[in-house]
Parts: structure tokens; C-alpha cells; sequence
């Protein structure tokens, strides 16, 4: 007999993927339950401004897309649990998922895994101790922390040159630490940070050590060509140096590459395991974009649908 | 504005109120962003297995914050959230910053004790 309670379709997280694909399961009338994960809205929501989401000319906060994003999800009828899923096994019969949060346990028909990924540490033993005393990996919303200080961003993608040109609104001088001497930044962020003055360069370095007592004071910093060191004073350091997809707690049912994304069939976001489909950030070590992740999203819930009518279709 | 089920702490007033009638008091200032939510989503699923304890939040951008934003403790502090823990009005511990459930925890077990 079927579990009253059992879901049709459990998302994993709630960025552009997921709450796309819930858009489109609530719609098709599969009142599908998002788990939101630890950050609401994903990674997303961390970018100061985001120029190049078709339909919005102006720019848009990343904030703000997402609660935009979610208002719509929340228009169509799909609920929304604040959980992380530790771990997903099988269910009764070899169809049925069990979803382990950690608080609560929960049987489902089908799972949309859209957990994105998650930010990089720099990995230096003191960089824990200085999380909210001079390091941070969220610009917007520790920047006025830093209001006439000198600051170093460590990176050379998007965000981490936007972060660069966003935190010059409060930082006196702030320079791009970056490892490679060319950047992954497109061409537009980067004229707007070459452009500004408040901003200075050091490539191809890297952060070795964090340095002071209580609070960041400076950092050692050593160049990966010549291996020559120096010590640099700074009273903050953003990180911004890529991210790494959040597939753990489904290796058990789902092939993921080395470097832990998802595998999914090409053209599809159907993984190894039968009803459990995945999309977005957390199966694509390429493009990482929320408008390619939104119709990743969208891919992943047309995949469940026919899934489940198929399933249906056998009982009848 | 916070937008959290957590019950809020506006005035100056409300403040003292809390501190002054409450053995146990966490208070959580910061914002609705994503280093902030979680330490929110975190104290709400808290509230119920500390009933001993006073769980708060305040919107860090209002003039009532002051109380939190200038106390020693969290004059180092420059990552949001502010979160600091109150034993009979005086401050016990403060985190700056994300923090796990584990890490809220430790402090609450440790300050305030388990649950009985």
C-alpha cells in the first residue's frame, strides 16, 4: 500500500535549477517539495549585480532574482522545507527513494537533484580562525566592514572581479590576487575592474599564509612562477576561487566524475539510478550559469514528468 | 526587515526586557543574506530542543542594533551575523559570521547546558 506521505517528487536544492524545476512540476501538478538546503536561493544570491539574465535590461542583484525566482515558484504551489539532505537510499520496492535530512526522513517517487555547488576554501590552517575577522567569501554582505581598509579578493573568475569593483565602494584600495596570469572573468568585468583605479593586480600570486592576532593584519603571499615571497598588509581577504558541486550525500545511488559531478545521460538529466535526475551546477563542470542551469532545471522536471507517467501508465 | 519565524527584537526597550527577565538569551543580528539565513534557519530549529533558552533576531541595519554592534565583544567582528549569548544579562560568548549547527550548539550546550 502507498505511503500517504510519500512525495512525487522531492528538488534538492533551490537555485536557478531547482526552483525552476519546481515551477514546472508544480505546474504540471506534481506538488513537488523543495528542500532548500543550507542557503536559500544558492550561490546565486551572493552576486552584487547579475547583467546578463535574459529579460532584465537593468541590472538585477542576485538577491533579488532569487527572490524573484521563488515568489513565482511559491505562485504555483510548491512547498518549501529549510533542510539538507544527508543521505538518499533506496526505498521499499527498487522505485521508491528514502530522503534522510538529518530531522526527518521522507519517502519519495522521484528526485531532482539541484544542490549546486559550493564555495572553495583557500586551505591555509589559519583561514577557519579569521571566518568574520577579515575573511570572507561574501562581498555584499561583509563588504561595509571594510570601509577605508586596503583589501585583497583571491580569484580571477567572475565573481571574484565583481566582488573586486563591488568592494572598491568601501575598501581603499583593493587588490586581485589571482594564481594564473590570465583570468576566466568575461571581457566586461574585467574592463570595469581595470578601469578602476581603486583597483591594483598581483598575478601570478597566491595567498599563503593569513597573518594577525585577533583580526586579519596582512598576508604572506608567494609568486607561483619564481616562488619569490612577500608580506603584504590588508585588514581583509574575499575568497572567490571556484566552487566544487555538492553531490555527496547521493554518491551512493548516482555516478558522479572525479571531481564529483553528476554524470547525467547526454541531451538528459537523467543520472545512473532511474528517477533520480540532476541538473544544474552540481552535474556541469563547464558553464556554471544561472540562465544554462534554469533550463537545466526545466530539462530535469520534462525528464520526471515522463518518467512518472511511464511509471503510471505501467500500473494501469 | 527580517523575514525569519523567530520573534524580533526592534527597540532598545525589548532589549533590555529580554535580558533583564530571561536567565538564557541568544540574540542574532544581521541580515536577510546568505551567510545570515542560515544562522537564522539554524536558531529556529534550535528553539525547540532549548526551551531554556531565549532565542531572538535583529535586522543589523536598525538603530536598536546599537546595543549589539558596540558591545566589546563584537568590536573585532566584520561578518555577519552577530551572534551573541547572554547568562543573566551578561554576554558569555559571541560568533561573527556563518556559523554550523554544530558550532550554535556547542556554545548553547556549553553556556546554557543540554536540555534536562
Amino acid at each position: 500500500m502507498e505511503n500517504e506521505d510519500m512525495e512525487n517528487v522531492v528538488i534538492a536544492g533551490s537555485g536557478p535549477a531547482g526552483l525552476t524545476a519546481a515551477i514546472y512540476t508544480a505546474r504540471s501538478g506534481l506538488n513537488p517539495l523543495v528542500l532548500e538546503g543550507l542557503v536559500p536561493g544558492g550561490q546565486l544570491i551572493v552576486s552584487p549585480e547579475v547583467e546578463n539574465y535574459p529579460g532584465f535590461p537593468e541590472p538585477i542583484s542576485g538577491m533579488e532574482l532569487m527572490d524573484r525566482f521563488r515568489k513565482q515558484t511559491e505562485q504555483f504551489g510548491a512547498r518549501f522545507k529549510m533542510e539538507v539532505i544527508e543521505k538518499v537510499k533506496r526505498g521499499r520496492g527498487n522505485d521508491i527513494f528514502e530522503v534522510d535530512t538529518g530531522t526527518e526522513g521522507i519517502e519519495t517517487k522521484a528526485l531532482i537533484i539541484a544542490t549546486g555547488a559550493e564555495a572553495r576554501r583557500l586551505d591555509i590552517p589559519t583561514e577557519p580562525k579569521f571566518y568574520g575577522k577579515g575573511v570572507s567569501g561574501c562581498a555584499t554582505c561583509d563588504g561595509a566592514f571594510f570601509r577605508d581598509k586596503e583589501i585583497l579578493v583571491v580569484g580571477g573568475g567572475n565573481t571574484a572581479i565583481q566582488d573586486a569593483v563591488f568592494l572598491t565602494r568601501f575598501a581603499s584600495k583593493v587588490t586581485i590576487v589571482h594564481r594564473r596570469d590570465y583570468f576566466r572573468a568575461v571581457p566586461a568585468e574585467m574592463e570595469k575592474a581595470k578601469n578602476n583605479p581603486k583597483i591594483e593586480w598581483l598575478i601570478p600570486w597566491v595567498v599563503e599564509e593569513i597573518i594577525g592576532d585577533n583580526t586579519v593584519s596582512g598576508a604572506v603571499m608567494k609568486n607561483r612562477e619564481t616562488g619569490e615571497t612577500q608580506q603584504i598588509p590588508c585588514s581583509g581577504i574575499f575568497v572567490a576561487i571556484g566552487n566544487d558541486p555538492k553531490s555527496e550525500a547521493f554518491k551512493e545511488l548516482v555516478e558522479t566524475d572525479k571531481n564529483g559531478f553528476i554524470l547525467v545521460e547526454a541531451g538528459s538529466t537523467r543520472t545512473s539510478t532511474p528517477g533520480i535526475f540532476a541538473c544544474g551546477d552540481v552535474c556541469d563542470p563547464v558553464y556554471k550559469q544561472a540562465v544554462v542551469a534554469a533550463g537545466h532545471g526545466c530539462m530535469a522536471a520534462m525528464d520526471l514528468e515522463q518518467y512518472i507517467s511511464s511509471k503510471e501508465e505501467v500500473k494501469c | 526587515m527580517l523575514n525569519t519565524n523567530l520573534k524580533h527584537i526592534e527597540t532598545e526597550q525589548e532589549v533590555k526586557e529580554v535580558l533583564e527577565n530571561n536567565e538564557n538569551v541568544m540574540i542574532c543580528c544581521g541580515r536577510m543574506g546568505p551567510m545570515c539565513v542560515p544562522v537564522f534557519s539554524v536558531i529556529e530549529e534550535l528553539e525547540q530542543t532549548y526551551p531554556h533558552v531565549t532565542f531572538r533576531d535583529q535586522d543589523f541595519d536598525i538603530s536598536a542594533a546599537d546595543f549589539i554592534r558596540n558591545l566589546p565583544e563584537c568590536a573585532l567582528f566584520m561578518g555577519l551575523p552577530f551572534t551573541v549569548y547572554f547568562k543573566n544579562g551578561k554576554v558569555v560568548a559571541a560568533t561573527s559570521s556563518i556559523q554550523s549547527k554544530n558550532q550554535v550548539m556547542e556554545i548553547l550546550d556549553r553556556e546554557f547546558g543540554k536540555q534536562s
